[in-house]
């Protein structure tokens, strides 16, 4: 069984009209709002609209995703209108629309969506596995109206208080979910499998579950503002980037584990569902690999941004604080996991384990640290 | 760290062996794995804390085997460093023996490659077509130059080689990503204070570990103004002015000399609207000979100042020494004298003599508002400010202190004001409140003269044998005149129990002195005669024709419980603040990295080495066109270095194209 990777193109009339519609809306931005942006946010807009485009060009689930949030986002912020109160008057507010109903709706459908992609490998139904992937799409728009929404919210309780939800633990939680399950989708389409969705979506549902949790136990979802260490553009390219390496570790780590459960029941020449209806060994391998590429790429770019910021905000580059040094642990590991790989041949049980083991180190390095350590970067205390 | 296997050869050289082994991935992967669990120790043991704190967290053994092996400073220990070289030293050795081929496989189309070798690779294919030779060469450089490969034909004995190259920057990436982590290593070394603990190390300079004026600080603890690197920080109060900072070094410090002065004109914090700080701020006036005038500008947090290589930023801030203008009332016999005013400075430290005490008086602290929960919502997201507040401490002769905040406006609790004073024994402690009511002046005046008055034996006397007489009249039996003794005593003995230790004294009385039989009966009545007593004692001065308020009664009651609680107060004297004059001081770090240009050199680097790397992977394709019976044969093959997943469907792609356009559409 050979899997062949997915590289369809879109045709060109609907390329064409998307990279059109992005350059339309970047440049609607600017004529609205070209006299206030400073030169960061020039740069913020073209590389979102570029960025955007390319995602999109080839990836029609993603270009439906990108209308949908952009379409009821503008609908939250219209119903908002002036007022925050709003938030309890208006029903699509109250239901769907206002930032904690988002963030619950994206909660119970990647909750939802893991299970029917579970049922879907268990029972052999490709529709099943279907609907997952429906409910994931539905889920991360959720979750991404919902980040845009709060960003909006934020400036409606003052204007000092507005900025861009990527500035706590809750917030980044948020985060994390929806890219993971960005990253994700686009392998689904691009591997052609949903047999790997109950494991990814596990992670994002674990996180979900933390984030539930921190809402309701230690009500942190309330928009706080931001102290002045965090005020700085950096954070919003910085914390991104960040989401972006730990999203894919997660994703690898659970592809690792398929792998693993896998690799076992096909040891045993067993006729269930996961020695029948993974996908093969080497494609699941490839995966991890291209996952871990991912995030060691945009974790270096995050770190370096990191670096950055803080010769701006704390008087040096580097300082061992210990999320920069757990940052480089986690950056070390990775770096020794790809040498193995790509230098050294290793292949198969061993790079799955290190896979998932490298998923609790960059959990200490996310969480772990803010629990335990402190230091410079305590902004989400638990 | 390299895709090219250098087959070893026998009878090496000791320094081959050893450049091999320093070059060899096995040791590159230990050094990272390794490097990542040293890093581990310093975040899980807090760097750079005071010793005294180690000596007391570990012990004076673990405190002093720690110490040698570095694990304060972990970062710039000698065995970091050493594992830090030792991956610089691999990398380096590795780039040096790949840089060559890496190089030469960047450009070169190996067009030396044999038909062989193109049977046997991976990705291969062959068919033939009814074209001559020369034709077929010519479709298949256009098809494989369509795809975007650089193409070069040799002839070969065996015919014509097409030789086809994309992509060939991949190696740029290895170079790029090994050679980032060179330099960066090496600008960070420029920006460590590895030559500072040299000169340590030598003896040149001396870690200064007593608390100095910056300009008592002796020359061998001093660092002149050069290029060297440095972070150290300072404090500087509002209209003052510095030219050093401290460098903290191990128990101790440095003092470096800016070629500048700094003179901080105002700092402010700006706040939220819920309380929490929103800006730190300070207007800087920067004064260098160099310059036609001196830089007046604002730095905050994330805006730093930058002058000839030296970052000044915002970090902290602190008291700069504000003014308070207090009034101590007396607590204890000497309650009912006027209050004695002066004048004094946070950070000040002054002796009191009071009565017969020596005190010493430590102010320590000034807040000019206090945005903390209140006490009496049950949200504790409520919160409010209580206003300006002042921390000392006082120390008896023998060295013990205690530590008081009190704050200046009266607090609301139950709808009455109070001033407020926070007291604790240690800084373990969380702090106990004393509650002094405030009078209808809105003073201490009605509070200090109940006090004095319960204080004065005197007058406890006469308003108890007054009590005395009053209640034996309404009894039969008046004539005993011991009974008419005891009670008196017994009045005047439960005031002063009062005065001792308030309610729980009397208590205690009751509980341990009174025999058991009776304990029942007088208990209670004892309370009631000692409350009587000191309601008496209240009212004694007033207008007796006047009905007594609620309002009175209340005060009453607050004001002994408040003289209750005096003995676990501890202090024989009230601070209150009259007035203040807020100073505050800004905390400023100052750097110098002068290898900061060099790591954002590599940084860079970094990055682009990676992407390129992961996602321009290098591919080759050959075609080897032979003549066979009129017909044209085609040996086609490839390779890629990276992703082999995705090769396998462009190779497929590329072979049924080229089948395509040379004219043979059978698939194999």
């Amino acid at each position: 069984m050979t899997t062949i990777l997915n590289k369809e193109s879109s045709p060109i009339a609907i390329r064409g009209s998307w990279w059109l519609l992005m350059m339309l809306a970047a440049g609607l931005l600017f004529s609205l709002y070209g006299q206030v942006f400073d030169v960061y946010e020039i740069g913020i807009v073209i590389f979102a609209a570029v960025s955007l485009a390319l995602l999109g060009q080839n990836w029609p689930g993603f270009r439906l995703h990108i209308a949908a949030v952009t379409g009821l986002s503008l609908i939250a912020i219209q119903l908002y209108g002036d007022s925050l109160a709003s938030a309890e008057s208006n029903f699509f507010l109250v239901y769907l629309l206002s930032s904690q109903s988002a963030i619950m709706w994206m909660s119970a459908l990647y909750v939802m969506a893991t299970v029917a992609y579970f049922i879907g490998l268990f029972a052999r139904s490709s529709f099943i596995e279907k609907v997952g992937s429906a409910m994931t799409w539905a889920a991360t728009t959720m979750g991404m109206v919902g980040l845009m929404v709060r960003w909006r919210e934020s400036y409606l309780i003052s204007h000092d208080v507005g900025h861009v939800p990527v500035s706590n633990l809750y917030e980044v939680f948020i985060l994390f979910s929806v890219i993971t399950a960005l990253l994700y989708l686009f392998y689904e389409r691009r591997f052609r499998t949903r047999a790997l969705g109950g494991f990814v979506l596990l992670v994002i549902s674990a996180a979900v579950g933390f984030l539930l949790w921190y809402a309701f136990d230690r009500g942190a979802a309330d928009i706080q503002p931001l102290v002045p260490a965090l005020q700085s553009y950096w954070m919003k390219i910085h914390v991104p980037a960040n989401f972006v390496g730990y999203g894919a570790f997660a994703m690898a780590a659970m592809i690792g584990t398929a792998y693993l459960l896998t690799s076992w029941a096909r040891d045993r020449q067993s006729q269930g569902v996961m020695a029948t209806m993974m996908p093969d060994l080497v494609v699941m391998e490839d995966l991890m690999y291209k996952t871990i590429a991912l995030g060691f790429a945009f974790f270096t770019v995050a770190t370096v941004l990191g670096a950055l910021w803080a010769a701006e905000a704390w008087g040096g580059y580097w300082s061992w604080d210990p999320k920069e040094t757990w940052a480089l642990i986690v950056w070390l590991n990775y770096a020794a996991w790809l040498h193995m790989r790509m230098m050294k041949g290793w292949h198969g049980r061993p790079m799955a384990w290190w896979a998932v083991i490298g998923l609790f180190v960059t959990l200490f390095a996310f969480l772990g640290v803010n629990m335990f350590l402190g230091g410079l970067h305590s902004y989400g205390e638990l | 760290m390299s895709d090219v296997n250098v087959p070893p050869k026998p009878r090496q050289s000791f320094g081959r062996r050893l450049f091999l082994l320093l070059g060899s991935m096995d040791l590159a992967i230990t050094l990272l794995l390794v490097l990542a669990i040293a890093s581990v120790i310093g975040t899980v043991l807090q760097q750079n804390q005071p010793y005294a704190d180690y000596v007391i967290k570990f012990g004076p053994f673990w405190f002093d085997v720690f110490e040698t092996a570095g694990l304060y400073d972990v970062y710039s220990a000698l065995w970091f460093l050493l594992i830090l070289t030792l991956l610089v030293v691999s990398t380096t050795v590795c780039v040096i023996r790949n840089a060559p081929n890496m190089i030469k496989d960047m450009w070169q189309l190996r067009t030396q490659i044999r038909e062989k070798s193109l049977r046997v690779m991976h990705h291969n294919d062959q068919w033939s077509v009814a074209l001559t030779p020369d034709k077929t060469v010519e479709q298949l450089r256009a098809g494989l130059s369509d795809a975007g490969f650089r193409v070069r034909q040799t002839e070969k004995q065996e015919g014509q080689l097409l030789s086809a190259m994309k992509g060939g920057l991949n190696r740029l990436g290895y170079l790029f990503t090994h050679i980032a982590i060179i330099v960066i290593c090496v600008g960070g070394l420029l920006d460590s204070n590895l030559r500072i603990k040299f000169a340590e190390w030598q003896g040149d300079l001396k870690i200064e570990t007593r608390d100095l004026a910056s300009s008592d600080v002796p020359k061998e603890s001093r660092l002149t103004v050069g290029n060297q690197a440095f972070r150290g920080s300072i404090q500087i109060p509002e209209g003052r002015v510095a030219n050093v900072v401290f460098l903290p070094l191990k128990d101790g410090y440095l003092v470096q000399e800016l070629p500048f002065t700094l003179k901080v004109a105002d700092f402010r914090i700006e706040h939220y609207a819920t309380g929490q700080p929103k800006s730190f701020e300070t207007d800087l006036v920067l004064f260098d000979d160099t310059l036609p005038e001196p830089i007046k500008t604002t730095i905050s947090v994330n805006h730093p100042l930058i002058h000839k290589g030296y970052a000044i930023y915002q970090s902290s801030f602190a008291d700069g020494g504000s003014g308070l203008t207090l009034e101590a009332w007396p607590l204890d016999e000497r309650a009912g004298a006027a209050p004695e005013k002066f004048e004094g400075k946070v950070f000040e430290k002054r002796q009191m003599t009071w009565g017969e005490k020596e005190l010493r008086l430590e102010l320590n602290s000034f807040r000019p508002f206090n945005i903390n929960p209140d006490p009496t919502e049950d949200n504790p997201k409520n919160v409010r400010n209580f206003g300006p507040s002042f921390g000392f401490k006082l120390r008896s002769p023998t060295g013990e202190a205690r530590e008081y905040v009190n704050y200046m406006v009266p607090v609301m609790r139950e709808g009455r004001p109070f001033f407020l004073s926070g007291v604790r024994g240690s800084p373990a402690e969380e702090f106990g409140y004393l509650y002094l009511p405030v009078d209808r002046q809105g003073g201490m005046k009605a509070f200090n003269g109940y006090l004095q008055r319960l204080r004065d034996a005197e007058t406890v006397e006469v308003v108890a044998k007054q009590m005395m007489l009053e209640t034996l009249a309404q009894m039969s039996d008046t004539d005993s005149e011991r009974l008419q003794e005891s009670l008196q005593e017994t009045l005047q003995t439960l005031v002063t129990m009062f005065i001792r230790g308030g309610f729980t004294e009397v208590g205690h009385f009751i509980e341990t002195s009174l025999p058991e039989a009776q304990r029942e009966k007088l208990g209670p009545a004892y309370l009631s005669m000692l409350r009587e007593m000191l309601a008496r004692i209240y009212f004694m001065d007033q207008d007796q024709t006047q009905p007594v308020t609620e309002a009175e009664l209340l005060f009453l009651q607050d004001a002994a419980d408040a003289i209750g609680s005096l003995t676990r107060y501890g202090s024989p004297v009230y601070l209150s603040l009259k007035n203040y004059d807020h100073v505050q001081a800004s905390g400023l770090q100052i750097a110098k990295a002068p290898g900061k240009v060099t790591v954002y050199v590599g940084c860079t680097l970094l990055i682009l080495g990676v992407f390129i790397l992961f996602y321009l992977p290098q591919r080759r394709f050959w075609a080897l066109i032979k003549q066979k019976d009129g017909e044209s044969e085609i040996i086609f093959a490839g390779m890629s270095n990276r992703n082999p997943r995705d090769f396998d469907m462009l190779f497929d792609q590329m072979r049924t194209q080229l089948r395509q356009e040379t004219g043979n559409s059978d698939s194999q």
